[in-house]
């Protein structure tokens, strides 16, 4: 009887410790993610396209190697590059759509932390409690920052002239400076023909000054609308106008010269960035476009020898307008 | 003896050093819920990844400087010019360096790219407004970024030197001149000296351009998609189950990182075929700049279209009273136009709020359709926009289908206000048309399953 109950015992003993096997192994063997079934042919394919991948890189690199910098074409390189990147994307998205377990999966959007928050300003509320003067204090943590901040941004004064702005109505013309082209010949009044359109610089400038460039053109005198100041800027019908618009700096660099005169009744000077058109014969004046301000008109001569010069400096600043530039004179 | 799991001792080595396993699992299981058009702001990064990888490449070559040199290399065109160092470097990335050209062209069309994906993903978040509470901050950071990224393209495209390059320089010193009493000094302090500026000039840019701006656009995109894991996406109402408060998505890891790296791998495909296939900006066609030079026909970058398209349409007067001017005529298009689209799209969050006095959570997105007035109000301000945009290219119009450039001024001028007018009205009411069609539909529903169950009883009676 006693064997017998030992025998019970020993075999409820073995039973409970199979049973408590069982569900470990049954635990661990809980996945996060499931398993789903492979796919042999999937991978398969991932392996093929990674295979090309790896082909397309080692032609970049041949295809680098191989042509001199004169005949490597970049089609073949962009090609190379291009379709490496795209095999391997199209092995990934055939390991995302048959090779990854996609689950769709729950989740809570975030609360507010209503404790936490209130905390946050309990506790810097509280920290403050030894001080008594808080707004004081404050201020002249503020002045302090402030008068730090305005030193630290002081260094930028540096970067320009800033309020010192007579550089703007700086232009390297004056009276007696001859006109010269792009190669430092000087313009003789008969080169200057009608339906064409000069560029000219004073004679020694930097051309790449907005005051230097100027557009010549050679109208009919009878034509001039200028006015009477400036009778005389205009010998021969040849005028000249700052090349730079004066709506945003670009170069007027079209001549609208009149094909067809009922159509296009006035020759016009144009600017290629928005359109602004200036009419010769009218001192510069605006007829087209956004520009707000006439071109600065350059007084001409023409000296004994029959070379062109300036005879003073412009009408007006050159250059986009900016605020108060009607004040303000060439100099 | 049981095999063990090889990964046990790297994910042991960095929980013990940093304890953040608890952090690990939860990012492995960040959800992204399915839907294709959330996909646009993941290509705007990975144009971004592009750039400054392309961008760092660049920049081993470049030389920002405005020192005269003479060129000679295998561009025979330019052969013996003067030009300036800048414009030289660029030439000899695009001819004398082996991938130089494909580098150079990758960068800028992933610039090109970058924003249109950005601005797709604006109207999308828009459009569906998934701006609103919680994710106002979200959403504002992304209009920072893209008003960083319209300069940083710029100046990008700026640092060349040819003479297109300086013709959108010569611009820009028109529109800061213009801004109202500081536009002389902002202007003298930003160029140094009156256009064409000091030679530091060079310097600025070049470090606005690598360093200063790509590190304001990375830091943002950080802070963007910090605020977007930390509330998360938002999901269509695609079943019952998806709720504000219950969010339903695939999981960063396993499934959603293959498919994010796709697109990813696809888009730098994308970007080095077109830079390897597509002629962009050849620079070598222009010719150096001087300020005394121009072209016709001058485009910018896509993306600046808009205020080209503004600064013409602008009608020509500059406002003064007696000898002061006060606003010259580039500040209207060329910078409170652009301020104006920001700060309407930067407020419209609040605005719609008072007006619809929902103050409530929303992490489920609406359908275009769910909110008309707000849909009705994009469409009309988009195709505002959008209409200033196409007169930026009315003088190509002109060339190509000889379409009078004054007339089209003209009907642009009237047409900017009059089509997104329209517009308000029409797409007002196709939301409110689709919205009824849906509830009849419902009802139709609802009547045909009655219908079916009476009969189901009925046959239950008889027998």
């Amino acid at each position: 009887m006693k064997r017998l109950l030992r025998w019970v015992v020993a075999l409820g003993a073995l039973l409970y410790g199979r049973m408590l096997r069982r569900r470990r192994e049954k635990r661990e063997r809980r996945r996060i993610v499931p398993a789903g079934t492979p796919e042999r042919s999937a991978e398969n394919l991932v392996l093929a396209l990674l295979g090309v991948a790896t082909l397309f890189a080692i032609g970049f690199i041949v295809a680098y190697a191989e042509y001199s910098p004169r005949s490597l074409p970049n089609e073949l390189l962009g090609i190379c590059l291009g379709m490496c990147f795209l095999f391997i994307a199209a092995a990934l998205a055939v390991v995302a759509k048959r090779l990854v377990v996609t689950e769709e999966l729950e989740d809570k959007y975030p609360k507010v932390h209503e404790e936490e928050q209130l905390q946050v300003a309990e506790i810097v509320h509280e920290s403050g409690g030894r001080i008594t003067r808080k707004r004081l204090l404050m201020g002249a943590g503020a002045a302090a920052g402030g008068a730090l901040a305005a030193a630290l941004g002081t260094p930028a004064a540096s970067l320009g002239p800033v309020w010192h702005t007579a550089p703007l109505d700086q232009s390297p013309w004056r009276r007696g400076k001859r006109l010269v082209d792009e190669d430092d010949r000087p313009y003789s009044a008969d080169t200057i023909e009608q339906g064409s359109f000069y560029t000219a610089f004073p004679e020694g400038a930097d051309k790449d000054r907005l005051g230097a460039a100027v557009v010549v053109v050679r109208l009919d005198p009878n034509g001039l609308q200028l006015p009477a100041a400036r009778a005389t800027w205009a010998p021969e019908g040849i005028v000249a106008y700052s090349k730079i618009c004066t709506h945003a700096g670009c170069a007027i660099a079209l001549y609208r010269k009149p094909t067809f005169p009922t159509l296009e009744p006035h020759a016009a000077l144009v600017c290629p960035c928005h359109y602004s058109t200036f009419d010769p014969a009218r001192a510069g004046a605006v007829i087209y476009g956004p520009a707000g301000r006439p071109l600065p008109q350059l007084p001409l001569l023409i000296d004994d020898a029959g070379m062109m010069r300036a005879g003073g400096n412009f009408s007006g600043p050159v250059g986009p307008s900016w605020w108060a530039v009607r004040d303000h004179k060439a100099d | 003896m049981a095999e063990r799991d090889p990964l046990e001792d790297p994910v042991h080595f960095v929980e013990e050093r940093t304890a953040a396993a608890p952090l690990l699992r939860g990012a492995l299981r960040y959800l992204f819920p399915d839907h294709w058009s959330f996909l646009l702001g993941e290509v705007a990064l990975y144009a971004f990844i592009v750039l400054v990888a392309t961008g760092i490449y660049l920049a081993l070559f470049f030389d920002p400087s405005t020192a005269k040199t003479v060129y000679h290399g295998p561009y025979g065109p330019l052969d013996g010019q003067q030009m300036s160092a800048a414009y030289k470097s660029l030439l000899d990335i695009s001819f004398t360096y082996k991938a130089g050209l494909l580098i150079r062209q990758t960068h800028h069309w992933a610039a090109d790219v970058f924003l249109v994906s950005f601005v797709m993903h604006l109207m999308r978040v828009f459009f569906t407004g998934a701006y609103r509470k919680p994710r106002e901050l979200t959403w504002i950071i992304g209009l920072l970024m893209l008003f960083t990224a319209l300069p940083e393209g710029f100046l990008g495209y700026s640092l060349g030197d040819d003479l297109l390059s300086g013709m959108g320089i010569a611009i820009a010193y028109g529109v800061a001149l213009s801004i109202p009493v500081i536009g002389g000094p902002l202007a003298l302090a930003i160029w140094g000296a009156p256009f064409p500026g000091k030679p530091e000039f060079w310097s600025r840019m070049y470090i606005a351009h690598v360093f200063l701006l790509p590190i304001l656009i990375g830091t943002l995109i950080a802070i963007h998609l910090a605020l977007v894991a930390l509330r998360h996406h938002t999901q269509f109402k695609e079943s019952p189950r998806h709720t504000d408060r219950r969010l339903i998505g695939v999981p960063l890891f396993p499934g959603q990182t293959p498919r994010s790296l796709a697109l990813m791998f696809a888009a730098f495909g994308v970007l080095f075929l077109l830079g390897g296939l597509v002629q962009i900006n050849p620079i070598w066609q222009w010719g150096p700049y001087h300020p005394y030079l121009g072209t016709n026909g001058a485009q910018p970058d896509w993306y600046l279209g808009w205020l080209i398209g503004a600064l013409r349409l602008m009608p020509g007067f500059d406002v003064t009273i007696g000898h002061i001017t006060l606003v010259p005529n580039p500040f209207w298009g060329g910078a409170l136009f652009p301020l104006f689209v920001l700060m309407v799209l930067a407020v419209f969050p609040w605005v719609e709020r008072r007006f619809t006095k929902d103050y409530a959570f929303h992490n489920v997105a609406d359908r275009p359709r769910d909110a008309p007035t707000r849909t009705a109000f994009g469409v009309a301000f988009l195709s505002w926009v959008f209409l200033i945009f196409a007169f930026g290219s009315a003088d190509r119009l002109f060339v190509l289908y000889g379409l009078s450039y004054d007339i089209q001024l003209y009907a642009f001028r009237i047409g900017i206000w009059v089509v997104p007018a329209v517009l308000f009205v029409l797409t007002r009411r196709i939301c409110r048309d689709l919205q009824a069609a849906e509830r009849v539909e419902e009802i139709q529903h609802a009547a045909e399953e009655e219908v079916a169950r009476e009969r189901l009883e009925a046959h239950a009676g008889i027998t």
